[in-house]
């Protein structure tokens, strides 16, 4: 089914299409990928979109990309009904949705300044993924909002 | 048990509990019958920050048990940060002992540490995280004068940053207990805490005063609120005087009511209830040798 809401978003070429992230939350969708604009990606985003699962979706189209295994698992803890299409020539070549991983390795910083995560030691930050945040498993921080300002570059 | 890191008291099963509590019982029995239990035995000490009593406690546990220390003695605490990261440390100092007593500021150190010892390592406080020696020499405490089941006990004070009340607030999920928290609404419980005490389905009440309660226990916990968790001294003073107690206040309390409290108090706990029936809390500090003496036994593989 080809209606005008999917249209409302161009399609493209070669790329990588998010799908049913919730509605708002588009432009966390690209702090996860690192994209601002300046590195001259094509993106093309459809914010608030009526959608039956979720009342209100957003749309994420990266041209020429694909989600690397730690951005998916970032992606999940924000969008977790997310479905993810790869796209090439134009045809959907691959679709799945996200998985929440139950842990994340290395790729979000523990808020807790007092935590030894975050210190000048050899190892990674570590994070028990709940059903709502996440969970440093060195200091049991839980962390449920903004979990987008707290991944690691 | 043997060779196990106690990094947390939420790795603390009931059975894990139950048998260091009445291993230690035995201990306290007849403290001369282990004393060459682990003659070769060396504890490999090391306090990040000062806390003169727990090191001694430890000290204390392991020479009674026929065996020794080495300290890596006091830190200068600015060269903290600039220093060899923990990880190496511990991985230098593990060959010097058969296990580890750390006391570190940073949450999570010990969990950290124990990640690259294989020598048991036992935390004895991280930051504002846990500390489970303390947990257990308390839930002796409590074993002894009101008993770990049925219980209706208040824990008071600092709730956010005393790691003892976390500790404590976890091993007491396995048992069954009425928790009461009282607090002022800025040092309530963190999130996290909260967060397990739900998940392990307890029953457990948050108070901001507390009067209401105080009849109902049996065992009163104090904790220490800091200055320096308020912004002025004059709203310490004001927010601390309601988390006092002293023998008047007992008065209201049942006659079998425990007072416990980690120590150093200064004044949460007046002089004058030190005379009541109720108080526990030096009973409670020397209790901390047989129970540090009954885990230091089963981690350096001892069988009970
Ligand atoms: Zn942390």
């Amino acid at each position: 089914m080809t209606d005008d809401r999917q249209l409302r978003v161009s399609k493209i070429e070669n790329g990588t299409v998010i799908d049913h992230v919730p509605g708002g939350q588009a432009l966390n969708v690209l702090a996860i990928l690192d994209i601002d604009g300046t590195g001259g990606e094509v993106v093309s985003i459809g914010i608030n979109v009526p959608s039956d699962r979720l009342g209100r979706k957003d749309v994420v189209k990266v041209e020429d990309r694909e989600l690397s295994q730690p951005e998916v698992d970032v992606l999940s803890l924000i969008a977790p009904a997310a479905t993810i299409n790869i796209i090439r020539e134009f045809d959907v070549v691959e679709k799945h949705r996200v998985e929440r991983p139950d842990r994340v390795t290395g790729i979000l910083q523990c808020p807790n300044q007092q935590c030894i995560s975050t210190g000048d030691e050899p190892v990674d930050s570590e994070f028990d993924v709940l059903d709502d945040g996440v969970r440093c498993v060195y200091c049991d921080t839980i962390t449920r909002e903004d979990i987008t300002a707290h991944i690691l570059v | 048990m043997r060779h196990d890191h106690i990094t947390s008291a939420k790795q603390l099963s009931r059975g894990d509990i139950e048998r260091v509590l009445e291993h230690a019982s035995d201990i306290a029995d007849d403290p001369s019958a282990y004393a060459d239990r682990h003659e070769e035995a060396l504890l490999g000490l090391l306090f990040f920050e000062p806390s003169t009593r727990t090191k001694m406690s430890f000290a204390a546990a392991i020479k009674r048990l026929g065996g020794d220390v080495v300290d890596m003695g006091p830190v200068d605490a600015s060269s903290v940060k600039k220093g060899e990261s923990l990880a190496d440390t511990v991985r230098v100092v593990e060959g010097y002992a058969d296990a580890l007593v750390l006391r570190h500021p940073s949450e999570g150190s010990a969990q950290m540490a124990s990640e690259f010892v294989t020598v048991p390592l036992i935390n004895a406080g991280d930051g504002a995280g846990q500390h489970p020696t303390q947990t257990l020499l308390d839930m002796y405490t409590i074993r002894e004068n009101a008993g770990l089941d049925d219980l209706t006990i208040g824990i008071m004070g600092d709730l956010k940053y005393g790691r003892t009340v976390h500790s404590l607030a976890h091993a007491l999920t396995n048992f069954d207990t009425r928790q009461h928290f009282i607090s002022p609404e800025t040092l309530k419980l963190p999130r996290n805490v909260r967060f397990d005490l739900h998940e392990s389905g307890s029953t457990v009440k948050e108070h901001t005063k507390p009067g209401g309660i105080l009849p109902s226990l049996d065992v009163l916990y104090v904790t220490r609120i800091q200055k320096e968790r308020f912004p002025d001294e004059s709203e310490y003073r004001a927010v601390a005087g309601e988390y006092q107690i002293d023998a008047s206040t007992l008065t209201r309390a049942d006659d079998d009511l425990t007072v416990m409290h980690p120590l150093p108090r200064v004044d949460e706990i007046a002089h004058d209830v030190d005379n009541t029936g109720h108080a526990a809390y030096f009973q409670q500090a020397h209790n901390g040798v047989p129970v540090r003496m009954a885990l230091l036994d089963l981690v350096l593989g001892g069988e009970p």
